[in-house]
């Protein structure tokens, strides 16, 4: 299954497109070959670690291996994908992670912006705050689906004891038993775990931000609220994008949130849950690799809009 | 990367996993077995290891793996796949034979023929592969009905013997405890997360409703029928009224938590619970029995899921002699009847159900004796590699209706269709 995860890191600056191909003094020769001798051992690894195991992955898609005996398998052209594309559970898991992803980094966003902007004022503890948000940045992803579990417990869960205490429940939920509720409860571990993350990256474009601009808009009394709008939002648009697209990345591949927390339940399950079920617990290698090139070409096709959108974000600035 | 991660974990699980280690001359070899995890069965297995290591000087390391035994078998698969000789011996479940026999050595040319006539033939049946014995009965498992004999006093509420029954009584004694003051009192607890465990548990309100096994031995797909669709009514009508809700993430140990801390009446459970309900610091202790599960209505029977664990070889071990070796001691009578005395684990072992010892330190052996050798199988044998996937269709099924997402009629139906997909219009 990881074959697929990190294919959307891997786009060394060579995709960015090279530098014009002219021929400079020797001594810029000879710096390009030491930039691509300095290169090289990175382009090895990448290709051994990422490269290799994602090309084995689409080779076996169109194949009907099973882990029952890997040696023996038969190409089958791409019934693979047909069977996958009749699959009704399938496209629940695509529907799921894009609802995740959506709302979970919607959330996300909002969120990491108010609280940078509020970490952004003066104000006394400012240092203490940044580091503690960062814990459940730091946490596993599986310790923490672990630990939110337990706080979902239906008997036992401090979730509910809280949330009867305040009154805002007036029996005991099963949070992440309900299908109606539980993909409810996998957003919100989410938004917990990665509104740090976001909050993070909105901050330090805040902090780049110059001085004057703000003094001028003061003097002319423009109220706060305009001002974000016409000013920090655009000023701090390209650093949004990025931090937008990494998270919808790493949401669309999500995987050991739902696992931990609710299991293969097809509430929830996300096509990486999906493709590990059919690859590891039915032993379809052909079927879940598949699935997951399936994936992989769902996030390439983002990396690659990130590319251009990014491009065009970083070169010319925003409109 | 796939096999990359498996090694890791592996070698991670070597790295610290409590090896057995005793200082054997040149000409002994090391063993790697994979045996439970936590808790009490890695430590009885660990003994029972350590003592076969002594006797022939070799070393044997032990490797944790996970609890769960969808992440077990997963794991199990991934070594396997990549020929790895890392572990010499696994523990495999009752229903992966047939998924695993490929990887597997014949054992027959280790164990002798009359040691093997003296464990239960099903599970032998069940573990033969293409004439071939790929793996040994080490323990057995069947599904128990555990009860607060204390409760059912209080109320004068005889042992429920259909689940009818039991859903009366279970409402009663949850009324009266609530209105008592114990506002966490619930009915009845049992696995209904969609994992394996629920399929075990489903195939358990099927059988006693005489519902059939999903797939019969013939390869025919024969779970939609109206016994079955009342079966699953049935339980769905539970969650909510004597189950909580959260009964459909419940895998053995949450249900066991909430039985064990007195915040239930009646348990569907193996019988790995009884020792640790009845532990120094259980707060049921003493108030708990231990009874087969009930029937489905007056024309239901008893009946019981079957599990249990085996002891296989590996393929792919440098020394499969060695490895089959220490198989054949940990499945002997004399390992057995150490395990059921300390652990509670029940032996595959027919004559070990009338020991004085192992009936001392497990009372309901002797009774619930035809519980362990009736046990209705799941349809492992016939649906071969593929039995993975129509357990999780099933299960899936199953938890659709409990979770109220559908009716029992209409899961059924939806399922009868997929698992004909699945096996190819039943050839599987």
């Amino acid at each position: 299954m990881t074959t697929v995860y990190d294919a959307g890191r891997a786009t060394t600056p060579a995709a960015r497109g090279g530098a014009a191909p002219f021929r400079g003094s020797l001594l810029t020769r000879q710096r390009r070959r030491a930039a691509w001798l300095f290169l090289a051992p990175m382009i090895v690894v990448l290709s051994l670690v990422a490269g290799w195991p994602l090309l084995r992955t689409i080779y076996f898609s169109f194949t009907d291996a099973t882990l029952y005996d890997l040696e023996y398998h038969e190409f089958i052209g791409l019934l693979n994908f047909y069977y996958l594309a009749i699959d009704p559970h399938w496209w629940r898991a695509v529907w799921n992670t894009v609802f995740f992803a959506v709302v979970s980094v919607s959330i996300e966003t909002v969120l990491g912006m108010v609280i940078a902007l509020t970490l952004n004022a003066h104000m006394p503890g400012r240092g203490l705050l940044r580091a503690a948000m960062l814990i459940p940045w730091a946490i596993p992803t599986v310790v923490s689906a672990q630990m939110w579990g337990w706080m979902y417990h239906d008997l036992y869960g401090v979730i509910n004891e809280i949330f009867l205490f305040l009154g805002l429940i007036d029996q005991p939920r099963a949070w992440i038993a309900d299908p109606d509720l539980s993909m409810y409860a996998v957003i919100a571990v989410d938004v917990w775990k990665t509104t740090p993350f976001m909050t993070l990256l909105i901050l330090a474009a805040l902090q780049l931000l110059p001085g004057e601009v703000y003094e001028a808009a003061r003097v002319d009394g423009i109220n706060p609220v305009k001002v974000f709008f016409k000013v920090t939002l655009p000023l701090i648009k390209p650093a949004l994008m990025v931090a937008i697209i990494f998270r919808t990345l790493d949401a669309l591949r999500i995987f050991d949130l739902m696992y931990v927390l609710t299991g293969n339940s097809r509430a929830t399950a996300s096509m990486s849950v999906y493709a590990r079920q059919q690859l590891v617990d039915f032993q379809d290698v052909g079927y879940g690799s598949a699935a997951s090139t399936f994936l992989f070409l769902i996030i390439a096709a983002f990396t690659v809009i990130y590319i251009t959108v990014g491009k065009v974000n970083f070169d010319q600035g925003s409109k | 990367m796939r096999k990359i991660v498996a090694a890791a974990a592996l070698s991670a699980a070597l790295l610290f996993s409590g090896g057995a280690y005793s200082q054997g001359d040149p000409g002994r070899v090391g063993i790697a077995i994979s045996c439970g995890s936590v808790g009490i069965e890695f430590q009885v297995c660990s003994t029972g290891v350590e003592a076969w290591a002594k006797a022939t000087g070799h070393r044997v390391q032990l490797v944790s793996t996970p609890n769960d035994s969808n992440e077990r078998l997963a794991l199990y698969q991934q070594l396997l796949a990549a020929k790895s000789g890392d572990i010499d011996v696994f523990q495999i479940d009752v229903v992966w034979p047939g998924i695993l026999a490929n990887h597997l050595i014949d054992l027959r040319e280790f164990i002798d023929p009359k040691v093997l006539e003296q464990h239960f033939e099903a599970i032998v049946t069940n573990d033969v592969v293409d004439d071939r014995l790929v793996a040994m009965p080490w323990f057995t498992d069947a599904g128990l009905f555990y009860y607060r004999n204390d409760l059912l006093e209080k109320y004068g509420r005889p042992l429920p013997t259909t689940w009818q029954e039991m859903t009366k009584t279970a409402r009663i004694i949850q009324e009266g405890e609530r209105a008592a003051g114990s506002d966490r009192m619930w009915g009845f607890v049992f696995q209904g997360r969609a994992f394996e465990g629920l399929t075990v548990n489903a195939l358990e309100w099927l059988d006693s409703f005489n519902a059939g096994t999903i797939v019969d031995e013939q390869g025919e797909i024969t779970v939609n029928n109206s016994r079955a669709a009342d079966a699953l009514s049935l339980a769905a009508s539970w969650v909510n009224d004597i189950s909580p809700q959260g009964v459909i993430n419940y895998s053995e140990e949450e249900g066991r938590g909430v039985f064990q801390s007195g915040n239930a009446v009646f348990m569907r459970n193996w019988p790995y619970a009884w020792p640790l309900l009845n532990a120094e610091d259980s707060p049921v202790r003493g108030k708990v029995a231990v009874a087969q599960l009930p029937k489905g209505g007056p024309d239901g029977k008893h009946t019981a899921t079957l599990g249990g664990w085996q002891l296989a070889v590996s393929k792919y071990s440098k020394h499969p002699e060695v490895a089959a070796d220490l198989v054949r001691y940990l499945t002997s009578l004399e390992e057995q009847k150490r395990r059921a005395v300390v652990g509670g684990f029940n032996p595959t072992i027919d004559a070990l159900y009338k020991d004085q010892e192992v009936l001392a330190a497990n009372p309901f052996f002797g009774d619930l004796y035809e519980v362990f050798v009736n046990a209705v199988a799941r349809p492992s044998r016939v649906t071969g590699v593929r039995y993975n996937q129509v357990s999780a269709e099933f299960w899936n099924a199953v938890h659709a209706t409990l979770s109220g997402q559908t009716d029992a009629k209409t899961s059924l139906a939806d399922l009868e269709r997929t698992l004909d997909r699945v096996s190819r219009g039943g050839r599987w």
